[in-house]
């Protein structure tokens, strides 16, 4: 294996070698790949929402709000991150029963799940979740509704703000609209593995 | 029927599947187009950075390698070189054999398609399931993905719900939502049961080490969320310099791929899983392939490996669209596959040299290229390859033309017994010009016309 370091290495220095002038790094601004129209006269929270909306997700600023279109979706038991239940319970209706631990062996018992969100990026309609504020991997995923609770002050405009904030957390992951895919015939499908409904609570 | 491998495919088409290929292409890239117009004040000057950024990425990928290898290593992922398939075959089994692992889930990554992992890995024991829908259907059906970002263009519901009814996965039924429930369902224990999970890349960040990963499906997110052990699977050539960059080409790749702002799932990876996190790998390994990519960056083709695999070109490309991808007989189908086939084989491109040859030089895959690589002027060169690869085959014929037109008497007297060539019959004259004689009766002889008319110029002193 280090033997197959060194060949690697040293077949790609050999291949540039003979190249007399290299390729410089481009330099370019910032906003290079910004959508700009996004935030024309908007706020960052109206922008989010319109774009998470355009991909496929839905957003949602009263918690009670919320918890009426869960219990509208059949929703009937789900889980949430232990350190939000406390905020949300009153908004959520009595029906709806509510754990704050997350068990892989019965996974497809939950018909939602509430996780913070690191942020959220509003020129892509984006929820970033992380490690660090992510309660369960699996819970952000595997059930039907995944609801992130995003912090007003955490969204950004833009992709390239979202890569400054990841910071350190080993695994950030960018969510833009519910799990899809068009590979049957082309025709959008939702929910293929992960959730069909993608959704943001944006909390001040 | 007669003709280049791949036109011979490509005729072969039923009328069916060329309207999937067809219909799905051209779906893909007006999804492209209405993104492209309607987000980016000027996407062309983007692609021409982006590009640019890769380019400089392929002319220092020495220092890069070398820089990437450090930072992944400091987020805790162990990092493998592997120089050749076998290489990364052998590399990934001791990891998977070494945590004991006998069932791996997989999600997308044409490279390991390249090397052709998973029948390997089943030959070992270890049973390895796609992920992705389009890829679980192509390895229930096994038949091969014929598209970078949809595998199964050119298959129609009613081929995907017979699939699914002879596996057993339900009763036919060919609707799209009832297909994708029955694999959610039945993927989802495979998740959860499986010890490790091999994905690709479609980035490697060298500032920070992390590799980026994007799926629409979140198949890959759930590999990293049900599983202890990551491997993936990632060409030298994947390397951007900084985390910035990436806001450029991940704004660039959902929209080239699927007309999306962003894909639904990019996961940015650090290491194994950060403290306090129950689910996700205690454990990351990227193994760093060449195979062929070294051969490729020495040529003069080497601007094909700034490639990020979202299959604009094939969407484009005219004789895609008739010919279907497994016209191109291997995993990178369309024009970038025309020229990155051939230049991964090997120094000949013996069994490929048609594929150069797959595509009008119209340069609309140029066009929509998010990297802006000039495809329609690195096709010509690698025919111009093939010709000369084809030369020695005729070296003789060449080497009497070259005596005949060096020796002035030599060349009279062929002149003039060129005319002795009509007195032949007409069967043996097709015969001796090749195919173009089959269709066409050659000109009469000619030979001599220019020195007649010299001679007579001269003795008439005009």
């Amino acid at each position: 294996m280090t033997d197959d370091r060194r060949r690697v290495l040293a077949r790609v220095r050999a291949a540039l070698a003979p190249l007399r002038d290299r390729a410089p790094m481009p330099e370019y601004a910032d906003d290079v790949a910004f959508a700009r129209d996004v935030l024309d006269g908007r706020d960052l929270v109206t922008a989010f929402v319109e774009r998470l909306t355009d991909a496929g997700g839905l957003a949602f600023v009263d918690p009670r709000a919320l918890g009426a279109w869960l219990v509208d979706r059949g929703a009937r038991r789900g889980h949430c991150d232990p350190s939000l239940v406390e905020a949300l319970r009153p908004a959520l209706p009595a029906g709806i029963a509510v754990e704050t631990r997350f068990e892989r062996a019965r996974i497809d018992d939950y018909d939602f799940a509430i996780t913070r969100a690191a942020g959220a990026i509003a020129e892509t309609g984006t929820i970033v979740l992380g490690d660090a504020t992510t309660s369960h991997r699996l819970a952000a995923l595997a059930p039907w509704i995944h609801v992130a609770v995003v912090g007003r002050s955490t969204i950004v405009a833009r992709v390239v703000d979202a890569l400054r904030a990841a910071g350190s957390d080993a695994n950030v992951v960018w969510c833009t609209g519910p799990s899809k895919t068009a590979d049957v015939e082309g025709i959008l499908v939702r929910g293929v593995h992960g959730p069909g409904e993608q959704v943001a609570l944006v909390v001040p | 029927m007669k003709g280049p491998p791949l036109e011979r495919y490509a005729a072969a088409q039923g009328a069916e599947r060329r309207d999937s290929v067809r219909l799905g292409s051209k779906a893909g890239h007006d999804a492209r187009s209405v993104a492209f117009a309607r987000d980016l004040s000027d996407p062309d000057g983007l692609r021409v950075l982006a590009g640019r950024i890769k380019q400089h990425v392929l002319e220092h990928l020495d220092t890069y390698l070398d820089q990437a290898e450090r930072r992944m290593t400091a987020t805790g992922a162990e990092v493998h070189f592997a120089a050749d398939a076998q290489a990364a075959r052998r590399v990934i089994a001791t990891i998977l054999e070494r945590r004991g692992a006998r069932r791996v889930v997989k999600a997308k990554t044409m490279v390991s398609e390249e090397i052709e992992l998973a029948a390997h890995l089943e030959e070992r024991g270890i049973e390895c399931v796609e992920t992705d829908l389009g890829e679980f259907v192509v390895q229930l059906d096994r038949d091969r993905p014929s598209h970078i970002v949809k595998p199964i263009i050119h298959k129609n519901r009613r081929e995907v719900a017979a699939t699914f009814e002879g596996h057993g996965l339900g009763a036919y039924d060919d609707t799209p939502e009832v297909i994708t429930r029955r694999a959610r369902a039945f993927l989802r224990r495979k998740y959860l049961d499986a010890d490790a999970a091999v994905t690709g890349a479609n980035f490697v960040s060298a500032e920070s080490g992390r590799i980026v990963l994007v799926t629409n499906e979140g198949n890959s997110r759930f590999c990293l969320a049900a599983t202890r052990c990551h491997v993936a699977v990632v060409g030298i050539e994947k390397i951007v310099p900084t985390d910035r960059d990436l806001a450029v080409f991940l704004n660039l790749l959902a929209r080239s791929a699927t007309g999306q702002r962003l894909t639904a799932y990019t996961e940015l990876i650090a290491g194994p899983r950060g403290p306090g996190q129950p689910d996700g790998p205690d454990e990351v390994h990227v193994v760093l392939l060449d195979n062929g990519r070294a051969d490729v960056l020495s040529g003069d083709c080497r601007e094909i490996l700034r490639c990020i695999r979202c299959g604009a070109c094939l969407n484009v490309c005219p004789v895609y669209r008739q010919a279907s991808g497994h016209a191109y007989r291997s995993v990178y189908p369309g024009p970038v596959g025309a020229v990155l086939t051939p230049l991964l084989a090997g120094r000949r491109l013996t069994g490929w040299s048609d594929l150069p040859g797959a595509s009008t030089l119209c340069g609309a895959c140029h066009e929509v290229c998010p990297v802006d690589i000039p495809i329609e002027e690195l096709l010509p060169r690698l025919r111009a390859r093939a010709a000369r690869e084809r030369a020695p085959a005729s070296a003789a014929g060449i080497g009497a033309w070259s005596l005949l037109a060096s020796t002035p008497a030599a060349w009279r007297a062929a002149l003039a017994a060129g005319a002795l060539f009509e007195a032949l019959p007409a069967s043996f004259r097709s015969r001796a010009s090749g195919p173009w004689g089959e269709h066409h009766d050659p000109p009469a002889w000619r030979g001599g016309a220019f020195r007649r008319w010299l001679d007579e110029r001269s003795r008439g002193g005009a």
